[in-house]
């Protein structure tokens, strides 16, 4: 009996000091002096790093969201007091202080918790952390990445310690481990390993050649992944190009309209993406995939009521075709300045289009981009397929191919001129909603692709698909390999200036349209 | 047989042409004693705006007869003549820019204001010698013209026509747009050339000077109509007009297609030029919008609504459509727009000829009845 007594005694006296000790360790973070809070900080991340209190206290103190009355510490957030383990709290929040940071005291929260983070269950939090320490590495830091090498299993996470510990040994080790560490980090990539090589390679001596030659090979790496970087951005923009200019080829392509209007069914297109998500303001995640199919219809059928109230009589004069279309495109552009606004509007990107796909620390592809460009294959592949292996696009290409000879076989012309407008329109559509992600949208969203998508059209060959898929691809690469050594605009007037000088050599485009010509 | 003076010969069959330039005329003559002789509080009296109003529309008048030259005789439907009457006005501006002298808001005498507010020590090379009016009246002809020149080379002598070609005239007004809203390339960026002061010695502010540029601009326009009549009454308007019709068949009986399309169109282009030079001093800003290719495409418009292919019906046109737009602008701007976009549609479906299809239309049916 008195054992058991003695052991809860003891137990509870154990338990009572445990906590006891972090809220009476944190306490004299209530004191004035910044450096005696850093002292604090320093003892309760090597006291408490299991502790999930900590944890909290810190993070809020980092954001200025801790404050502290007599008796305790609570974070207050949007006039919500929680304690330190999350709870909500009823208290007056007027009698809570706040406790004050300064900007040192910040850098030396933010490196400790980043080493909390370390040891995380999550390998994204990991990962963040274990950058934020390669970016402010210390001397001492040597025992704590040693500690989380052994600890950690995701293979990521491990090479930006080993390039941690490398620079850190190139820094402070002795002779030979900084020879071994300064030949190490020519595999890596990351700034800091670029500076420490630089800075060893200043110093001169032995080490200096080593240190240059592996510079050499970080450059070497880095110039080829800044490479593949332009080469993806190209592909980029050559895919919106794709997506912009897919539609005009079948209108323009195939059935030789000139559709001047062709921007503003994309400004539809992305203008529908907008009104879904003020619909739908709490489906912000799947707006996006409801808005393609919605484009394409919106869009699809403004294309077949212009082609059968305008287009319709235009047929075989080309010019007038263009004048009236644009007054379309003048129409249409107003219309969306009355019914929303004449300023520009912004499409939120739901949470998996966001962010950037890390291949190293060199070379990261966003998200949104690489979505786009896995689309618009998909739509090109969707629009080959159905100009090819479909009964329609049987039609499609029989009318435009021979009206008489089609009408005769019994296919109805009209209908059929109204239905290929009407997805060359509704392509366009879909095209917007890429655009929506990439880009604000506005009345002019159209304008600006409108040039550029008949120069890929013309480039790539009138009336041939792949063509056009070559022409945007090879347009969108151009464009981004000129720009950073002209600048944006004058890119721009380069390409327009080599499409005009390609067109005197190849009249027909890239891939012209073999048989006889009308 | 008696040989008649040529300006007569100009103005045979052409009634419309009489008609409209007559009336101008007397508008113009109109305007100019009402402004000048009639004091400010009188009923008679017409304001320096509205003199200053007729000159910018018949600026625009010229541009669109440049227009109407190439697209109504030549059969090329340029959507980038607004390049052209752009050039020609920067060029102006750029002398009435260094008119300016000390009395901009930096008090630079050598400088232009947004040069000075850019950082520069000196004038760039191209903008020397437009302080000398003639030299810089010249380039307002040579630098349209010596685009037309290089554009129409490459673009007639590869054969490309039509539609591909309006294209690429769009995108040619559409990269100097983007060229011309860069603030480096030393023409004020977005922000364009204004401000100006004087023009040869005498006060912009000047209702003297306000109706002079009116008249200048109607003498202008009637030498430009002149000369497009004189051009397509000889035989070299002819086989333009052969070339707008088949243009293969007129090849293939041994004419060299490009070198006629090429004469045109720089004549064209410089006069759009000239045009360009009265209207800056009159409004009295440039900038790079007027390289927008809306502004192309809606003199296009003009030509169309007046009746391409009849110099006269461009006058019309440009009239009618700029005033109603200074109207509309003012009174319903929400409308205008719509109203544009409608007129593009309207006109192509409904009035192939334009105005001046109407009234000849009826006329015939009166002849015939």
């Amino acid at each position: 009996m008195q054992k058991i007594l003695q052991i809860a005694f003891l137990n509870l006296l154990f338990s009572f000091s445990l906590f006891a000790n972090f809220e009476t360790d944190i306490k004299p973070l209530t004191e004035n002096s910044f450096l005696k809070k850093e002292n604090t900080v320093e003892k309760l991340v090597s006291k408490y790093s299991e502790n999930e209190k900590l944890h909290t206290l810190l993070k809020a103190m980092l954001d200025g969201e801790l404050y502290y009355s007599r008796k305790e510490f609570v974070v207050l957030k949007d006039d919500e007091v929680t304690n330190l383990l999350g709870e909500k709290l009823e208290r007056n929040r007027k009698i809570f202080k706040k406790v004050k940071t300064n900007n040192k005291l910040r850098s030396v929260i933010r490196n400790r918790l980043s080493q909390l983070n370390l040891f995380s269950k999550d390998v994204e939090i990991r990962f963040e952390s274990a950058k934020n320490i390669r970016s402010n590495l210390e001397k001492d830091s040597i025992p704590l990445i040693e500690k989380a090498l052994k600890f950690e299993t995701d293979s990521s996470v491990k090479d930006i310690h080993l390039e941690s510990e490398a620079i850190l040994k190139a820094r402070f080790g002795n002779f030979e481990e900084k020879k071994i560490a300064v030949q190490n980090l020519g595999d890596f990539l990351s700034p800091e390993a670029l500076q420490v090589l630089k800075e060893i390679e200043a110093e001169g001596g032995e080490l200096s050649k080593l240190a240059s030659k592996s510079i050499a090979s970080i450059e070497s790496s880095r110039s080829f992944f800044s490479f593949l970087e332009t080469i993806f951005f190209g592909l980029s923009q050559g895919s919106v190009l794709l997506l912009a200019a897919m539609g005009l080829a079948i209108t323009f392509g195939v059935m030789k309209v000139i559709n001047m209007a062709h921007g503003e069914m994309m400004m539809i297109g992305a203008y529908t993406a907008f009104t879904i998500q003020q619909i739908f303001p709490n489906l912000i995640e799947y707006s996006i995939l409801l808005a393609i199919p919605l484009a394409f219809l919106v869009s699809g059928i403004f294309g077949v009521i212009i082609e059968r109230l305008v287009i319709k009589h235009l047929y075989g004069r080309p010019l007038e075709t263009l004048l009236a279309t644009f007054g379309i495109s003048l129409l249409l552009q107003q219309l969306v300045r009355t019914i929303y606004s004449p300023l520009n509007q912004n499409v939120e990107t739901p949470e998996w289009m966001s962010g950037a796909l890390e291949i190293n620390s060199a070379l990261a592809l966003t998200y949104n981009r690489l979505y786009i460009i896995i689309f618009a294959f998909l739509v090109f592949l969707g629009v080959l397929l159905l100009l090819k292996k479909s009964s329609l696009g049987l039609k499609v290409r029989a009318v435009t191919q021979n009206r008489e000879m089609a009408k005769a076989m019994g296919i109805k012309t009209g209908y059929i001129d109204a239905i290929t407008f009407g997805i060359g329109s509704g392509i366009a559509g879909v095209a917007g909603v890429a655009l929506s992600q990439l880009t604000n949208v506005g009345p002019n969203l159209g304008q600006a692709y409108i040039v550029d998508s008949f120069m890929v059209v013309v480039f790539g060959g009138v009336g041939n698909l792949w063509g056009t898929l070559i022409g945007a691809v090879s347009l969108g690469e151009i464009n981004k390999f000129i720009e950073p050594v002209a600048g944006a605009v004058l890119a721009k007037v380069i390409i327009l200036i080599f499409i005009i000088l390609f067109i005197q050599k190849r009249p027909k485009g890239l891939f012209p349209q073999k048989g006889r010509e009308e | 047989m008696k040989r008649k003076p040529m300006i007569l010969k100009i103005f045979e069959n052409d009634r419309g042409g009489q008609i409209v330039l007559g009336v101008l005329a007397v508008v113009v003559l109109y305007v100019t004693f009402a402004n000048l002789l009639f004091s400010e509080g009188s009923f008679l009296h017409i304001s320096t705006y509205t003199v200053t109003l007729l000159g910018k529309y018949l600026a625009f008048a010229l541009l669109a007869l440049s227009l109407d030259l190439v697209w109504g005789y030549l059969g090329i439907l340029s959507l980038g003549h607004g390049a052209f009457f752009a050039l020609g006005g920067y060029a102006w501006a750029m002398y009435l820019m260094l008119q300016i002298g000390d009395r901009g808001v930096y008090g630079n005498a050598e400088l232009p204001d947004f040069m000075v507010f850019m950082n520069l020590q000196e004038l760039p090379w191209f903008w020397y010698g437009f302080e000398y009016p003639l030299f810089a009246f010249f380039m307002a002809m040579f630098v349209p013209g010596l685009l037309a020149f290089v554009f129409g080379w490459f673009a007639f002598k590869s054969r490309v026509t039509g539609v591909y070609l309006s294209i690429m005239t769009q995108a040619l007004t559409y990269a100097l747009m983007l060229a011309f809203f860069r603030n480096d390339m030393g023409f004020g960026g977005n922000n364009g050339l204004t401000d100006f002061k004087d023009i040869l010695g005498f006060s912009l502010q000047d209702d003297g000077t306000r109706v002079l540029l009116l008249i200048l601009s109607f003498l202008a326009l009637v030498l430009g109509y002149l000369i497009s009549r004189y051009i397509i009454n000889s035989r070299l308007g002819r086989v333009a007009m052969a070339i707008r019709d088949g243009e293969s068949r007129v090849r293939f009986l041994g004419y060299r297609v490009e070198s006629f399309k090429l004469f045109i169109f720089v004549v064209s282009a410089v006069m759009a030029g000239v045009a360009g030079a009265l209207y800056v001093p009159q409004v009295g800003i440039i900038n790079p919008n007027l390289f927008s290719p809306l502004f192309s495409i809606e003199l296009v418009i003009w030509v169309a609504i007046g009746g391409r292919g009849t110099l006269y019906g461009a006058i019309i046109g440009a009239f009618i459509v700029n005033y109603a737009s200074t109207y509309f602008t003012s009174a319903l701007p929400e409308v205008w727009l719509y109203a544009l976009g409608g007129l593009f549609v309207v006109v192509t479906l409904y009035l192939p000829k334009g105005i001046v299809g109407i009234v000849k239309k009826e006329k015939n049916v009166t002849a015939v009845s």
